[in-house]
């Protein structure tokens, strides 16, 4: 079908929970799936961020050195860009430390002269950034995570071409 | 001085209204089904003007006014709605949102909060400035209630309710701007403070997870503020 849209999600700094709801349309995702290609998710085997997107749902928020580099790359490669729950909108639980810092953090972590990995992980930034902050978005869906109802919601109207107009209808939390 | 004139006409979004004279445009607008947002507002308690959520529009200021504060005038012409009142009121909230920590999905109060039902209402998705992150205490020291200073609004309805109505004067502001803080008594512990008399008014009143009761969880945290106007009731009929 030559309208079918490409549609990528991407698991930043979250608890996956956003993802979890995503799956949660239950046998909606059987209507929607006639409507998109999911070319890129940590649902699907592809490594590689495609040349382009028309939809990229981000869960989470910008916490590291490699959620800096990803989230920038999608930008670049994406039509639509919806941040997808309070993570990728407000920083949310993963934005807790920023009244501490990554330094006291990993203390308690890694406490009694334990070494907290260098190599193999990407750094911590120093501040927890909701997407916004870093580059700019198109769709902000609200919610710990967003209702499997607002997914479908956002989905169908993105889909047709249309941008889904959330205030007033999801909360934060 | 006659019932008539105690009286005043005026126009809230193009409605003809009368109001008694002592009332505010929030009054006469909420009695005409008019709906205008408020947070540091409650039925029952005086009027502090905080938190700037009511702003109006009133033909011939040279500024938005608090609803809540401003007295009706005869011929005025209010307007609630409007581009302008929404931008003012989207970016109050979202001062609130950035000035403290206000993490919903990890608080006592969500699903019974007004800050957060607020943001649903005024079609608050995100907020654009930038979060403060300030390092804020929490005093558990209270044997039935604990107060958690990363989300108070400083709206002082707590304040007020301990003293129009409970008449213990426990609860007080200190410190300027972002940096005040609502402490009891002279910033003793809340569980040291010989005033309060752990009556629990100011947990009922204070409109997000700030004040809170411990070991409840879910739907029991919702708070009952209307307890204030039936109280007020009561208490004019004794003294007639
Ligand atoms: S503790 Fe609650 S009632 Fe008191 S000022 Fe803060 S938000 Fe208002
Ligand atoms: S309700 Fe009027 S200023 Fe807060």
């Amino acid at each position: 079908m030559s309208d079918t849209k490409t549609l990528a999600t991407v698991w930043l700094d979250g608890c996956s929970g956003c993802h979890m709801s995503l799956l949660d349309m239950d046998e909606r995702l059987i209507e929607l799936s006639s409507q998109f290609t999911l070319v890129y998710s940590p649902l699907v085997d592809q490594k590689v961020f495609p040349e382009h997107v028309d939809v990229t749902l981000v869960e989470g928020a910008v916490a590291s050195e490699d959620d800096l580099k990803k989230v920038r790359k999608i930008r670049d490669h994406t039509g639509v860009l919806v941040s997808l729950g309070d993570c990728a909108l407000t920083g949310n639980v993963s934005a807790m430390r920023n009244r501490f810092g990554p330094e006291p953090v990993l203390l308690r972590v890694y406490p009694d002269g334990q070494k907290a990995p260098s190599t193999g992980v990407p750094a911590l930034l120093d501040r927890v950034r909701p997407v916004h902050e870093v580059v700019p978005v198109d769709v902000f869906v609200p919610g710990c995570p967003p209702s499997a109802d607002t997914i479908y919601q956002v989905l169908t109207e993105l889909l047709a071409g249309r941008v889904p107009t959330l205030e007033g209808v999801a909360h934060f939390g | 001085m006659s019932a008539e004139a105690n009286i005043r006409t005026l126009t809230i979004d193009e409605v003809d209204i009368s109001a008694r004279a002592d009332e505010t445009i929030l009054e006469a607008a909420r009695e005409h089904n008019i709906d205008i947002p408020t947070l540091c507002h409650l039925e029952g308690l005086s009027e502090v003007g905080a938190c700037r959520l009511c702003l109006v529009e009133v033909k011939g200021a040279r500024r938005l006014l608090p609803a809540c504060v401003t007295r009706v005038e005869e011929g005025m012409e209010v307007t609630t709605h409007s581009a302008k009142i929404d931008r003012y009121r989207q970016m109050v909230l979202e001062l609130f949102f950035a000035e403290r920590n206000h993490v919903c999905s990890v608080c006592v109060a969500n699903g019974h909060c007004e800050l957060q039902s607020l943001a649903l209402r005024l079609g608050m998705t995100h907020v654009e400035l930038p979060y403060q992150y300030p390092q804020l205490p929490v005093d558990a020291s209270h044997p039935r209630f604990t107060v958690d200073h990363n989300r108070c609004v400083l709206c002082t309805r707590c304040v007020r309710v301990c003293g129009e109505v409970e008449g213990a004067n426990t609860w007080g502001v200190m410190g300027r701007g972002a940096q005040s803080l609502v402490i009891t008594d002279l910033k003793e512990p809340w569980g040291e403070s010989e005033t309060c008399t752990s009556c629990g008014k100011c947990v009922q009143v204070c409109p997000t997870g700030a004040l809170f009761e411990k070991n409840r969880a879910g739907t029991k945290t919702a708070k009952h503020p209307e307890f204030l106007p039936y109280l007020r009731i009561m208490r004019e009929g004794e003294q007639r």
